[in-house]
């Protein structure tokens, strides 16, 4: 009997345990995004090889525990009948396939805050996109919110939380927000930085240097930091004096690239100005909580992504460069292709098109690529 | 465009669409041409790489009122 194991419990495997998996999609969709973790060992081969039997792959594969992995789900469950024919025990079949995985939030815990509240991450490790709850006296604020926004709906009611506040960094290219369609259901007000928002089809709060947002009724202060460079609106916030919440603009292994609102060119000093100048000036102890990580080596033992930053200071080359016209080259020129349908995710978190739910799938699906390297 | 064969594979969702192309190519000769109709998004993405990975030659395709037409010439 194959078995489905759904994409939380993948994701736990991810973080701190270890699995095979035969990824039966075709070798471009393999190659641009796939599953991956420290104790992750996967394969790739498509389900249309496999159609006439499975005994070439069988020398490849653990005899038992395996997971197969495909887009949807259809074709993973006919090799997975195959493989547990052939004789491997406890096959496995990734329940909703990619898709699923793309759209799962982990909720992982950063910390406490010094008035009582505390910090959350979510991260939504399928496809590297990060986003975060504040909480503080049955109050809760949300920083750049996925797309499937049940799972803030639930950690709320779970937690007795009510949601004031939502809020955007910026406009996002890789993912649809889900900021707007959670500020409407709840009542919570939705935050957008004014110069990101000039074609936007909706009203919003103005997220702006000075416009301090106070959760709870405990001092817990967000002060927007205007760092422009990634998108002209790009903001940053200070939590609790503690957390740097730093949007697209400075990741742990990166930087933001400023190209995917189409310009690049004007963009770039602003960029080195966000990320040398300004940020140097803050207190290097701060966390840098970014809403997007590269690599999964980035994710601690909990799942989590962040780091002070000093460290970033110290090692993270996208901090580390000299010239500026070194630094022009790297945010503009080989850099990685852009995420999938970039400008139409753009539309529609402006307010322009709305696409169905099957559509803001489709358009979601593959890795985030908002830093200048891969 | 000479079709030999055309296979109905709409309403099918992955993998039926390349199975059921592939047990109908087995039944052509080399240089027939199976035109494939799919309402299949992943058809799309599926069909030309296997096309090549089994050595046959996707002409072209199309889409018209939501379903996807594939031509394809057995190698």
């Amino acid at each position: 009997m194959i078995k489905a194991l759904s994409a939380k419990e993948v994701a736990k495997r991810v973080v701190d345990g270890n699995m095979f998996i035969l990824d039966v999609r075709n070798e471009g969709d393999y190659k641009d995004w796939k599953i991956e973790g420290k104790g992750i060992k996967t394969i790739n081969r498509p389900y249309f090889d496999l159609i006439d039997g499975v005994e070439d792959v069988l020398e490849d594969l653990p005899k038992e525990e395996v997971l197969v992995v495909c887009a949807k789900e259809g074709s993973s469950v006919m090799v997975a009948e195959m493989l547990d024919e052939a004789g491997i025990k406890d096959v496995y079949y990734l329940e909703g396939g990619m898709k699923s995985w793309s759209e799962y939030l982990m909720p992982v815990k950063l910390g406490d805050l010094k008035d009582g509240g505390s910090i959350y991450q979510f991260n939504r490790i399928g496809k590297g996109c990060l986003s975060y709850l504040v909480e503080s006296n049955g109050e809760a604020a949300i920083i750049d919110s996925a797309r499937t926004i049940e799972a803030y709906e639930d950690f709320a009611s779970e937690n007795n939380l009510e949601i004031k506040h939502m809020i955007d960094t910026h406009l996002h290219a890789d993912h649809i927000s889900g900021g707007r369609k959670l500020a409407e259901k709840t009542g919570a007000t939705y935050w957008l930085p004014p110069k990101d928002a000039e074609e936007v089809t909706f009203s919003f709060a103005e997220l702006e240097e000075g416009k301090d947002i106070t959760i709870g009724n405990t001092k817990i202060e967000i002060q927007p930091l205007y760092t422009p460079g990634h998108t002209i609106g790009s903001t940053s916030m200070i939590v609790d004096g503690q957390f740097l919440l730093s949007g697209d603009i400075l990741f742990v292994d990166s930087i933001g690239r400023p190209d995917l609102a189409g310009s690049a060119e004007d963009w770039v000093s602003d960029l080195r100005d966000s990320l040398y100048n300004k940020y140097n000036t803050l207190s290097k102890d701060l966390v840098v909580l970014p809403a997007h990580f590269g690599k999964i080596s980035e994710l601690d033992e909990k799942g989590a992504v962040s780091a002070p930053l000093g460290d970033l200071f110290e090692k993270n080359e996208g901090l580390n460069i000299k010239s500026e016209d070194e630094f022009r080259r790297a945010v503009t020129e080989n850099l990685p292709p852009q995420p999938n349908a970039y400008q139409e995710i753009r539309q529609t978190n402006m307010g322009k098109i709305d696409p169905t739910t099957d559509e803001q799938r489709e358009m979601e699906i593959g890795p985030n690529r908002c830093a200048i390297t891969e | 465009m000479n079709v030999t064969q055309t296979l109905d594979t709409k309403g099918l969702s992955c993998p039926m669409p390349i199975v059921k192309t592939k047990k109908a190519m087995d039944t052509l000769a080399s240089g027939d041409i199976l035109e494939v109709l799919a309402t299949d998004k992943g058809a799309v993405n599926d069909l030309s790489a296997w096309s090549k990975s089994s050595g046959h030659k996707l002409l072209e395709h199309k889409e018209e009122d939501g379903v996807f037409k594939f031509y394809i010439q057995k190698g």
